[in-house]
């Protein structure tokens, strides 16, 4: 058995859920090998290398995957893939993107999000919102997956020594190109990777009220995320939004603050360890989710949260 | 220029699934069904592309089973010119792209839009695949779509911000739900739907076999979360935070 690990980074430094990813391939079991793919990516190469339990990192440096165009990225990964018996990447926005592109090329149905390995063909993963658990059976030559990195505790960083290698394959679809990107700044933890997370709602009732939250969440080292009522109202940017459409969280605290609780929200942080739901609705549903429920108004509540914290 | 939607039927987005007592899947009957969120959000670009002019026929697919008629009518009603139903039933989604690559070959649109994912298998890999059989390139995630000059700019909602990207026609482009906000159908539109076409073909027709690939073993509901408790005031919240839950 072999697996092929697709790191995320961004050049420079690899991304924390590329760590994750790699456990979930120590618990297929087999030889595991990184494959970084990038333009000027060799320090992500040398980090890669270095992470436990890795035999191998392969490194594709060229011009051609230097935005992670899918139509580049993915036919790349279709040659380097065969002859692995698993292929895996982070669900992640970049993942999700390029990797059922890799299955298609490769002829096999892919698996989306695993949330847990039984053994080296059967997997879980949630359907419906988060509402099942499903466990699958593939018996195909190639596994293609893509692996929820809030499902598997990472491995470690530092520790390993595996090898280099450079690959000389330079793939351009040529039907595809990067024009812009518009990059959200923030000095606060990355949501997908923060210890605890606060987020606000519809209640939230403007974006100018979202300072509140920051100010909180400064204290406590969070990251700050938002329900899709406050991103499609214009409170916050979209990649704030917590849920099945947006991220999946898992910290050791959430604080929702102003949200009532829908199921697709449940879906994006019902697995993190303590639940904390500061509402004035006593009915909403997030309060049978929450571990520690306050039937408050949210504006009395958060400052005098921020000053006790 | 022409303009394929594909739409599945799923679940309705506020119903509370229930696994099955069995645990071979979740409970469908007597469920509300109804378009899959994503693909009203694709139904309504496409419309929006025939308004400005830029689209002059769209095509509406679906692969389902024999009820999934109805969620091709609803798209019909909201503004598609005519439908094609492939009756399968639960086909995964490599079987669902290689079914609507063989209509991409026949019908020949430029534009292929559908959702980033449907709600019932949160797979998000249809439009993709689809994509990659079809040799074009995609825009996933999409929160803005302009067509011009024998390409499309599509800006994409990724884990950072936005990414725009420059696709050569024809391409494939899924949808994100700020894309757009989807209208209802009026009465009137909902009877004329009725009256336009909508073609029902099998996998056989194409060539393609739709079974499973990826086995179900079991379906199970997620592990309950234990009962919390309410707290009175932001002091006792604090207060038990840092000394039973420990997280602060």
């Amino acid at each position: 058995m072999s697996v092929l690990v697709y790191a995320e980074h961004d050049n420079a430094s690899l991304k924390g859920v590329t760590l994750n990813t790699v456990a979930a391939a120590q618990k297929i079991g087999g030889d595991i090998v990184v494959l970084v793919a990038g333009s000027g990516c060799g320090a992500a190469a040398e980090a890669a290398a270095k992470i436990a339990g890795v035999s191998k990192v392969l490194v594709a440096d060229d011009a051609a995957y230097a935005h992670q165009l899918a139509e580049n990225v993915a036919e790349l990964v279709a040659e380097v893939g065969k002859g692995y018996s698993h292929i895996l990447a982070p669900a992640t926005s970049i993942g999700k993107n390029f990797l059922p592109r890799v299955a298609a090329l490769l002829d096999v149905q892919m698996i989306s999000e695993i949330s847990g390995v039984v053994n080296a063909t059967t997997f879980q993963r949630p359907i419906y919102a988060g509402n099942a658990i499903a466990t699958v059976e593939s018996t195909q030559a190639t596994n293609v997956m893509t692996v929820r990195g809030t499902a598997f505790d990472p491995v470690a960083a530092e520790g390993g020594s595996a090898a280099v290698e450079a690959l000389s394959v330079a793939k351009d679809a040529g039907v595809s190109s990067f024009v812009g990107e518009e990059l959200a700044k923030s000095d606060r933890p990355e949501l997908t990777a923060a210890k605890i997370v606060v987020s606000g709602g519809r209640g939230m009732q403007n974006g100018d009220n979202f300072e509140m939250l920051y100010k909180v969440a400064d204290k406590l080292g969070a990251a700050v995320g938002a329900s899709r009522a406050a991103v499609d109202a214009g409170f916050v940017p979209n990649d704030m939004q917590v849920g099945q459409t947006g991220k999946i969280v898992a910290p050791q605290l959430y604080i929702a603050v102003g949200i009532s609780g829908a199921i697709q929200h449940l879906a994006g942080m019902k697995d993190s360890k303590v639940i904390v739901a500061i509402n004035k609705d006593e009915e909403a549903p997030i309060f049978q989710v929450a571990d520690y429920g306050l039937v408050a108004d949210l504006f009395e509540a958060v400052p005098e949260l921020e000053k006790l914290v | 220029m022409k303009v394929l939607v594909a739409v599945k039927r799923v679940v309705d987005y506020n119903v509370k699934v229930r696994v099955a007592a069995d645990n071979s899947g979740v409970d469908l009957t007597n469920v509300k069904m109804a378009m899959n969120p994503f693909c009203e959000i694709a139904v309504e670009e496409a419309v929006r592309l025939k308004e400005k002019g830029v689209a002059t026929e769209i095509v509406a697919v679906a692969v389902g089973p024999k009820e999934a008629q109805e969620q091709i009518r609803t798209a019909l009603a909201l503004g598609a010119d005519r439908g094609i139903l492939v009756e399968a039933a639960d086909a995964q989604p490599l079987a669902v792209a290689k079914l609507l690559k063989a209509i991409v070959d026949q019908e020949k649109p430029e534009l292929v839009i559908m959702g980033k994912q449907a709600i019932d298998g949160d797979n998000n890999q249809t439009g993709q695949m689809l994509a990659a059989l079809a040799g074009m390139g995609q825009g996933t995630f999409a929160s803005e779509v302009n067509v011009a000059d024998g390409s499309v700019k599509v800006t994409r909602e990724i884990d950072g911000g936005l990414q725009t990207v420059d696709l050569k026609l024809p391409a494939v482009v899924t949808t994100d739900l700020r894309l757009n906000e989807p209208r209802y159908a009026s009465l009137p539109n909902i009877m004329k739907a009725k009256k336009k076409p909508l073609d029902i073909k099998s996998p056989g027709d194409f060539g393609v076999d739709v079974s499973p690939l990826v086995k179900t073993l079991k379906v199970e509901p997620p592990a309950e979360r234990q009962a919390g408790v309410k707290v009175a005031d932001v002091a006792e919240l604090v207060d038990k935070l840092k000394n039973e839950a420990k997280v602060i």
